[in-house]
């Protein structure tokens, strides 16, 4: 008897804390809410089916516990049962791939509009790089990577001269503007995510991944690195922060370009050889 | 041996499926069951203790050390477990948790569980016990190689535990050994730490294809006259199906565990592309980190179902037992078992939806993945309705195996979560997956590890375990571990990445903070209770009941031999003769309410027998 009830208290116990939880998503901040509507599918249809097998269970510990003069049913098969059964899982099934699917044609198509950023991840930390008027990223080596060329950008990529540097592990965006985030890393994975965007992908070293969303709310969201990258990976964080097209400008304004970083290393060169002659 | 055939040609396979007993009444040949088509094998007996005990060739008692064995790493995999929940609940409170140890604990943790407990356990250890005794054969056919199979994964394991004591300590890479930060320092053990954990594996899948081929050769061929495949016992389709998959899936592993010691020690690229590290450039260049990746999970997709399958066997088996009533759809169960071996290989990309492989690969392995939800819904229901109009003993083996449904349902379910892409994408590296995973491949399988032990142990020692404190392990272990793993998947909906040392204070995991005590204090008693086996274990071998003969009134054969405990040969004089499947239970018209697979027709020709 009381097994039965533990049971039914443990299903009964699990769909109340789903229900009151304190603990569920960030409020989405980009266009990704269709995966919290296909997570909320899953979880009618699935819990569904958990709630049913479960308690269908109970009731059979309930009903068919065992007695001395009794004897169970003897019927090896069934066929009508079973194919029904796998109609109606395979039915079940098909409603939460289909949505799922939807989605992920949305996720790998990303709109021509959007906005490259290239994120350059290493151990531990992150920077950020965006096109120029031209609207297009110089390409990069890693090879070239030096104290002043922080991106590795080829040299000779006419493309790369008018990027903007972003050399702090904070980035801001504008609202409603999608981004293609293009990831590179130098070294290891690692993996440029923010809770509330819900997208993410790994940056692996050698290849640049891409993944792109459209931020919707304004206001300042933490960057987490979700692929394990070595004994600091909990500590490597950083930060995004989604502006209005204004605040936005003005911010953009005031970055560096990578034509400005080499006058300045020019001038800097300049002054050091100077104080050498002299 | 072509001469003795000669004679049969004109049988007809009638030990086959298509004879029903009910009703027809009493034949002559009713009975008949084919000749042996070989000689009974000869057997290597000890006399030493060193080869009675030690360096044994009985299957049973290789059986039992691989038991032993990989519930000795298991406690060390608890232990260090305990360790992870104590930073992740109480920071700072050990003074010794620094990050390079905790990811060390996270990593040894994970390959212990994974590959030296579960794996070693299903297979080597219930997988060598079981076959023979339920196929009825006297032994593996190769008992020298199935040694050997033994002394390979203790040496394995050995090595595995020097990394703790080597310059550098173990490796702290993740359990998946990602590289190049796997071998790249920057990682605690990236030197000495991977290097043994990649011999360990290779020593591990060593050993695990010398007892593998034995499994598979002594289902295939040493099975006793008239044990059709159709009437084998599910635990042996199980373990068999799994035993296929690990021949095909280890390799994958063995070579991804030797090029990435040769990247690590001869400066080979397979896995490296150009890096620069504190300022220089290294010496690799060309390699993919992914293709490592696909390697890792096309070993490590059917690992989950090398774990998954025997417990699906065993469960299956343990509630036909316990709830009195025939396996539902057996056939069913055997093509799902079959079915979901052969599917899982083509889902394994599914562990890198967001790994930066070609992200159109997405469709292909969401929909391979849902399709394998199918079958194993059936199991589900299949089980379920095993349960219905039965006459369930509420024992702790049966316990084990209600607790088995429910968490394995939840973990299931949660996969359907995790297998559709694009509700991957939020989920995939946080808290939810860690929930989801050890719901469905840690708890679950440990469910039906226990309620076979509780279920076997009467025949393994001659004794039945006490029941009442079995009744205190199954509820602190399922009502423990249920409340561990149950809330945590709300962790990962907050977006709590998984793999944290510490979450410092980021705004909206905040409220964290009082869920990671809570699951912290159920972990250490859930740890804790495990123990009460232990001592069960140690209290039974005293002075614990003794079970005699079939003391389950089970069907199957593993319980019919001559002696209790069997013997070395297991049979006596004369190997069993099988004449039907192994869940004739509550057949109407039978005096008792169980027919076991010896009993021949001639004996219930007047009871409803419909498949045999």
């Amino acid at each position: 008897m009381h097994v039965g009830i533990i049971f039914f208290l443990v299903i009964l116990g699990s769909v109340l804390f789903h229900i009151f939880t304190p603990w569920y998503w960030t409020d989405v901040a980009s266009n990704w809410g269709g995966m919290d509507d296909t997570i909320t599918l899953t979880f009618w249809i699935g819990g569904g089916v958990f709630i049913a097998v479960c308690l269908f269970m109970v009731y059979c510990v309930f009903k068919f516990s065992y007695k001395k003069d009794r004897k169970a049913e003897y019927k090896p098969e069934d066929k009508k049962l079973e194919k029904i059964l796998t109609w109606a899982t395979t039915l079940g099934v098909a409603a939460l791939l289909a949505p799922g699917l939807i989605i992920w044609n949305q996720y790998v198509n990303v709109p021509k509009n959007a906005i490259e950023i290239d994120v350059m991840a290493w151990q531990w930390g992150w920077q950020y790089r965006l096109p120029g008027e031209d609207g297009k990223l110089g390409t990069t080596k890693v090879v070239n990577i030096n104290d002043n060329n922080p991106f590795g950008i080829n040299l000779d990529d006419p493309f790369g001269n008018d990027d903007v540097m972003i050399q702090s592990d904070v980035i801001n965006l504008e609202n409603n503007r999608p981004v293609k985030i293009l990831l590179r890393s130098v070294d290891v994975l690692h993996n440029w995510y923010v809770p509330q965007f819900r997208a993410k992908m790994d940056a692996v070293p050698g290849i640049v991944t891409y993944y792109w969303f459209e931020p919707n709310k304004t206001g300042e969201f933490e960057v987490l690195c979700a692929e394990y990258c070595g004994v600091g990976h909990y500590a490597m964080r950083g930060g995004v922060e989604v502006q209005d097209k204004q605040d936005y400008d003005n911010w953009l304004q005031q970055q560096e370009t990578f034509s400005d970083l080499i006058a300045k290393q020019k001038i800097l060169e300049n002054e050091k050889t100077k104080l050498a002659k002299k | 041996m072509s001469e003795d055939f000669s004679d049969n040609k004109t049988i007809q396979a009638q030990s086959s499926e298509t004879i029903s007993g009910g009703g027809s009444g009493i034949t002559p040949d009713m009975d008949y069951v084919r000749p042996a088509e070989v000689g009974e094998q000869d057997l290597y007996h000890g006399h030493s203790f060193i080869t009675k005990w030690i360096f044994c060739q009985d299957a049973k008692v290789i059986g039992v050390q691989y038991f032993l064995l990989a519930t000795f790493t298991g406690i060390i995999g608890l232990i260090l477990s305990w360790l992870m929940r104590l930073q992740l609940g109480f920071p700072g409170l050990a003074p010794f948790m620094t990050a390079e140890h905790y990811y060390q604990f996270v990593t040894m943790h994970g390959m212990i569980m994974v590959v030296y407990f579960l794996t070693a356990l299903f297979l080597g250890g219930f997988g060598n016990y079981l076959i023979p005794l339920m196929v009825g054969a006297r032994d593996m056919v190769f008992p020298y190689l199935n040694m050997v199979s033994f002394w390979s994964f203790f040496v394995a394991v050995a090595v595995l535990l020097a990394s703790f004591f080597v310059p550098g300590g173990p490796t702290g890479s993740g359990w998946t050994l990602y590289p190049p930060q796997a071998i790249l320092e920057g990682t605690p053990g990236s030197g000495w730490g991977i290097m043994l954990m990649c011999i360990s594996l290779i020593l591990f899948v060593a050993g695990f294809t010398m007892g593998g081929l034995n499994y598979l050769i002594t289902v295939l061929q040493a099975r006793t006259r008239g044990m059709t495949l159709m009437r084998m016992p599910l635990t042996v389709w199980g373990i068999f199906t799994a035993t296929v998959l690990a021949m095909l899936a280890f390799p994958a592993l063995l070579v991804g565990a030797l090029m990435m010691s040769l990247d690590n020690v001869l400066g080979t690229s397979f896995f490296m592309p150009t890096i620069l590290k504190a300022g220089e450039v290294l010496e690799y260049g060309g390699g993919s980190p992914i293709l490592f990746q696909h390697l890792f999970w096309f070993f490590g997709h059917p690992e989950v179902y090398i774990v998954a399958l025997p417990a699906f066997g065993i469960i299956s088996d343990l509630i036909s037992v316990h709830a009195r009533k025939n396996i539902f759809g057996y056939r069913m169960m055997v093509w799902a078992i079959v079915g979901i071996g052969a599917l899982s290989f083509f889902v394994w990309a599914h562990h890198m939806y967001v790994s930066g492989m070609n992200p159109w690969f997405g469709f292909f392995f969401a929909t391979t993945t849902l399709i394998i939800a199918v079958p194993t819904a059936m199991k589900v229901y299949n089980w379920i309705l095993t349960l219905w109009r039965g006459n369930i003993r509420l024992n702790t083996v049966m316990l084990w195996c209600l607790g088995f449904i429910v968490t394995f349902v939840n973990g299931g379910i949660t996969g359907i979560f995790l297998g559709n892409v694009s509700v991957d994408v939020p989920l995939s590296d946080t808290y939810f997956v860690i929930a989801h995973f050890h719901m469905v491949m840690g708890i679950a399988p440990l469910m039906v590890i226990m309620g076979a032990v509780y279920h076997w142990f009467p025949l393994v020692a001659g004794r039945f375990l006490d029941e009442k404190l079995g009744k205190w392990h199954f509820w602190l272990t399922f009502l423990g571990a249920y409340s561990i793993y149950f809330p945590m998947h709300y962790l990962g909906f907050i977006g709590v990445p998984r793999r944290y040392f510490e979450m410092y204070d980021s705004p909206y995991v905040a409220s964290a903070v009082g869920m990671n005590e809570f699951i912290s204090l159920a972990a250490f008693i859930v740890g804790a209770a495990q123990f009460i086996l232990i001592y069960n274990i140690i209290k039974t071998l005293k002075t614990g009941k003794p079970a005699g003969h079939n003391p389950w009134q089970a069907c199957s054969l593993e319980w019919l031999t001559p002696t209790v405990p069997p013997e070395h040969g297991n049979w006596g004089d004369r190997l069993p003769t099988v004449h039907r499947w192994a869940y004739d239970y509550s057949v109407p018209g039978a005096k008792e309410d169980f027919i076991t697979q010896t009993t021949p027709p001639s004996e219930v020709a007047h009871t409803k027998v419909e498949k045999t």
